[in-house]
Order: C-alpha cells, then sequence, then structure tokens
C-alpha cells in the first residue's frame, strides 16, 4: 500500500449561501500525478487554495504531508510548493534573484543555496536567462521559472493550477518534460488542474472531475473511460460528468482572471 | 524538504530582512521615480513656503517661517510617498505573488515589516532632497551627527509606519481603483491636520485635537526636533518615538492578520 500524502475529508467551501466546493473526499499516493478536472467555476482553484492554507475550508478539512491544513498550516507550507494560476514570479527581479529569495525564505542550508539553485535553473533549461530581468522572459521561460522556484526546496507536493494555460505546444511540452523528470528524481507528487484533457490523458495517473463543487469522477483514463461502455473517450467521459466544457458556473471573474493570465503570459 | 528548527524571532527577524532586501533589489530600475518624486517637496518649499513667509502670515515663534515648514514637507513627503505604497501588494495580488508568499512558510508579520522597511528606506531619498532645498533657501539645519542619525531613524520609522498603513488600507479594498480613491481621501486630511505647515495653536479646538491623534504630528514634531539648528519640541522626542513606534508595531499586527486575505 503506497503512502497516502494527500487525504481530504469532506472539504466544503461557502460563499455565503454560494458552495463553490461541496464536500469533497480523496486521497492521493505519493509520487502520484493527479489532475483535477472540470469546467470553469467547477471549484478547482478554491480546492487548492484551501490545500495550500490560502482559504480556510467552511467545514471539512485535509491533511497533507501529514499536516492538517487548519490547524498545521506552517507545516503544510513547508511541505508544498505552489503554483498559482496567475504569474507568481517578479517581473522586477532577475530569475536568479527570483530563486534566491525563495531558498531564503525556505530556511535552505545557507552552504546548499548556491547549489540548488544552479542544480534548479538547469534542470528548467534557464541557466542562460539566470541573469536577466524576468519581465523579459518568455510566458514558458516563466512557467519553468516558477515551477522551479516553488520546487527549490524539494516539497512533498507541488500543487500547480492550471500550469500551461496560455502556452503554445512546444512550452508546454517543455514544462511537462520537466515536471515528469520531476517526479522521476524527486519522488514529487504532483497536484494539477488542467483544461486540457490530452495532457490529464497522456500525464495523469488518475483524474478526478469536479462539477459545480462536487467530485463526479475519480479514477485513472482507463477506468473512466470503460466506465461508460466500450468505444469511449475522456472527451465523452468528461462531457459525461461535467457538461459540456464551457457551461455553468462560468463567470466574469474567472475567466477576466484567465485571459489575463494568458495575456500576461504571451 | 529542510527542516530546520529556527527560533520563531529569530526566523522573523531574518525573513524581515529577506523581503526588505529583495524589495530594494526591484528598485534598480526606478530612477525616474527618485526625480518625480523631488518635484512635490520642492513646489511646496519653494513657493508655498516662499510665499507664507513673506507674508509673515504665520506664527512660528523664533523660527523664521521656512525653517518651520521645511520638516513638515519631509513629513509630508514621506507620507505621500508611502501612502501610496499598498498599490503594489495590489498590484502582487493582481498577478500570483501574494498567494505564492503566503503559501510559503514565511511569518506573515515579516511579509508585512519588511516591506514597510522596504518602503522606509526607499524613502530616504525625500530627506537628500528636502536638506538640499532647505540648504537653497537658508534654513539653519541642525548638523551634529547624532540630529542627522535620528533623522534618518524618523524617516524610516515614519514611512514604515504609513505605508504599513497603506497595506492595510490595500487588504481592505483589495482592488487599484478603490484604493486610489481611499489614499487620496486620507493623505489631505492627515497632511493639513497635522502640524506640518502651521503650529498647532493656531488652529480651532477640534482640529487641535485631531492634530494630536495624528501620527503625522509626532513625526513632524520629532524632525522639527532633530533637523533644525534651534527648535524645541512639542511634545518631546521620546514621546515622539513612543507614538511613532506604538502605532507601527499596532498597524504590523493588523497588518500580518489581514494580509491572508489577499489570497482569497
Ligand atoms: N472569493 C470568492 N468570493 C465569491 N465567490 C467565489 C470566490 N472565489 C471563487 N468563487 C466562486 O466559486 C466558484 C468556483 O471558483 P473556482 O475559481 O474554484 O473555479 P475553477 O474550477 O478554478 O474555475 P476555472 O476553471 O475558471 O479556473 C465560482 O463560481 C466562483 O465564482
Ligand atoms: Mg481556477
Amino acid at each position: 500500500m503506497a503512502e497516502v500524502v494527500l487525504e481530504i475529508k469532506n472539504l466544503t467551501r461557502r460563499f455565503g449561501a454560494f458552495t463553490a466546493v461541496d464536500s469533497l473526499t480523496l486521497s492521493v499516493n505519493a509520487g502520484e500525478v493527479f489532475g483535477l478536472l472540470g469546467s470553469n467555476g467547477a471549484g478547482k482553484t478554491t480546492t487548492i487554495k484551501m490545500l495550500t492554507t490560502l482559504l480556510p475550508p467552511t467545514s471539512g478539512g485535509a491533511r497533507v504531508a501529514g499536516f492538517s491544513i487548519t490547524t498545521q498550516a506552517v507545516g503544510v507550507r513547508r511541505a508544498i510548493g505552489y503554483v498559482p494560476q496567475a504569474v507568481s514570479v517578479d517581473g522586477s527581479l532577475t530569475g536568479y534573484e527570483n530563486l534566491l529569495i525563495f531558498a531564503k525564505l525556505y530556511d535552505l542550508p545557507h552552504r546548499e543555496q548556491q547549489a540548488r539553485i544552479a542544480e534548479a535553473l538547469e534542470f528548467m533549461n534557464l541557466t542562460a536567462d539566470a541573469k536577466r530581468l524576468v519581465a523579459e522572459y518568455s510566458g514558458g521561460m516563466v512557467r519553468r521559472l516558477e515551477i522551479a522556484q516553488s520546487t527549490l526546496h524539494r516539497p512533498k507536493v507541488l500543487f500547480l493550477d492550471e500550469p500551461t494555460v496560455g502556452l503554445d505546444p512546444i512550452a508546454r511540452d517543455a514544462v511537462w518534460k520537466h515536471l515528469v523528470d520531476m517526479r522521476a528524481n524527486y519522488g514529487t507528487t504532483l497536484f494539477f488542474t488542467t483544461h486540457y484533457l490530452e495532457e490529464a490523458e497522456s500525464h495523469c495517473d488518475r483524474i478526478a472531475i469536479m462539477h459545480l463543487g462536487k467530485l463526479d469522477a475519480l479514477g485513472t483514463c482507463q477506468e473512466l473511460e470503460a466506465s461508460l461502455g466500450p468505444g469511449h473517450t475522456l472527451n465523452d467521459v468528461f462531457v459525461h460528468y461535467a457538461g459540456s466544457a464551457l457551461d455553468t458556473g462560468n463567470n466574469f471573474r474567472a475567466v477576466s482572471a484567465e485571459r489575463a493570465t494568458a495575456e500576461r503570459l504571451g | 524538504m529542510t527542516a530546520t528548527f529556527i527560533h520563531p524571532l529569530t526566523s522573523f527577524v531574518e525573513k524581515t530582512f529577506v523581503i526588505t532586501e529583495f524589495e530594494l533589489r526591484k528598485l534598480r530600475h526606478d530612477f525616474t521615480e527618485l526625480v518625480t518624486r523631488a518635484l512635490q517637496p520642492a513646489l511646496w518649499l519653494l513657493i508655498f513656503g516662499q510665499v507664507f513667509a513673506r507674508n509673515g502670515a504665520m506664527h512660528t515663534g523664533n523660527i523664521p517661517y521656512l525653517d518651520f515648514i521645511a520638516p513638515g514637507i519631509l513629513a509630508q513627503s514621506v507620507l505621500f510617498v508611502a501612502i501610496f505604497y499598498g498599490i503594489n501588494v495590489i498590484w502582487e495580488r493582481d498577478l500570483g505573488i501574494v498567494q505564492k508568499f503566503l503559501a510559503s512558510p514565511t511569518p506573515r508579520a515579516a511579509l508585512v515589516l519588511g516591506k514597510g522597511f522596504s518602503a522606509g528606506i526607499r524613502t530616504l531619498s525625500q530627506g537628500v532632497i528636502v536638506y538640499g532645498l532647505s540648504l537653497l533657501l537658508g534654513v539653519k539645519l541642525n548638523w551634529s551627527p547624532l540630529a542627522l542619525l535620528n533623522v534618518l531613524v524618523i524617516i524610516i520609522l515614519a514611512a514604515t509606519l504609513f505605508s504599513t498603513f497603506s497595506l492595510v488600507i490595500a487588504c481592505f479594498v483589495k482592488t487599484r481603483e478603490r484604493f486610489m480613491g481611499v489614499g487620496q481621501v486620507l493623505t489631505m486630511p492627515l497632511f493639513f491636520a497635522s502640524n506640518a505647515i502651521y503650529p498647532t495653536d493656531m488652529m480651532p479646538g477640534w482640529l487641535k485635537m485631531v492634530s494630536h491623534l495624528n501620527p503625522l504630528t509626532y513625526v513632524v514634531d520629532a524632525l522639527r526636533t532633530c533637523m533644525l539648528a534651534d527648535s524645541t519640541s512639542t511634545f518631546g522626542l521620546s514621546f515622539d518615538y513612543l507614538v511613532i513606534l506604538v502605532t507601527t508595531t499596532v498597524l504590523v499586527l493588523v497588518g500580518a492578520r489581514l494580509y491572508p486575505r489577499l489570497a482569497t
């Protein structure tokens, strides 16, 4: 039995009378690549924000790497990395500086800081651009830098909210290549959201489909496809559980945030 | 994952300076801002100050009016620069930067105070400008090293105070538009309900009372005491420091409580 690194129990978040995440229960094993799918407004970002201790749950809870998100937030924060939906590196610092500040904030031992940063830059293929201002980076480079930044401290779980939104196919592949390598090298558990089904199909060990705050389906892609009978694709599964890709729950804030992200990422 | 045990207080101080350091590194490309910021104190001292000094409209006791307002204008420009600091925080929130820092184990108070200090250090340039102008206008300054050190510390503390206040506002309003509105509404009253450009003795009773609740009044009093060659403090320098330090501490604690709101 594999080690459970993420254990979510009845996790619920309401905004006023509106329930954005409705009694979510699931667990993720150490080293797994886990994809959370769902149409706009399904509650994916809200779920990730609760798991990363940014948003307190209304009820229910979760343990991340053994720490409770409600009572041991600092423990959780030490154990995770987080790549938000929007751009999270600072354009007025160089790539190297963006990494250095996080090396310091995560208490990496002084002797190891430079080596870790060099390794992360090399790993993400950014060594040549380390001294350039991030404002000059392309969207794909920004994403790779963000991943480097949030994994410097070797987190047990890396949360990524739409890591490839707004990227061209080549940049997207590059990001995934690095994510997959990272799991192989450090055993990092990847918990990510995406709207790209083919991404889920080719990289995830298991996926969950959320719809209007509820968990509607959970399993490997093959299991979910088979559950609808022979000859079904992941797209059919998605349409079956989540309606069409862009139906309810779609609101201005979500869309404008995504557009803005896409724009900034070029 | 590296788990080293570090005493919370050491960690707090260390993280505060890490935040300050990187905020200051961002300044390297910011020279236009330094120039535009010089303009406002120059206008106040050269135009407003000159006109009112000539009329003798203000009774500022044994010190000339220009000498009287030089520290007031310094305090004012510190206030004006610091009070809009929160806009950066809103900008960083609209990107995902605030969220990323909040998901790290950094103490919230260190995030807030670190930013405050950096605003403090950025604002030192205002001191240089006002000293330069004062020299030009023949204001009698106190050049003793102790006095200069005091002015330096007061500028940093005052900017920390007002930038943290600004951050607290940002945590409430969350959008740039509302922030600009609130910022504009607040700065003028803070400035006018203080002893920056006229002695509080000239004020009607109610305004005088308000000015005594205004931290800017104590900043001005402290600056006036240390900057000028012959000036006596109204409230006593230690009391000024006390008010400034206590207000800053309270604001940092409030800011640390409110800062996580920006991630939601
Ligand atoms: N701070 C908030 N206040 C009120 N409602 C919110 C807030 N944050 C999210 N919501 C609502 O909760 C629902 C879920 O939002 P969430 O951002 O989690 O969706 P999502 O699955 O990440 O969507 P997307 O694919 O567009 O990113 C949406 O209807 C959204 O409007
Ligand atoms: Mg989302």
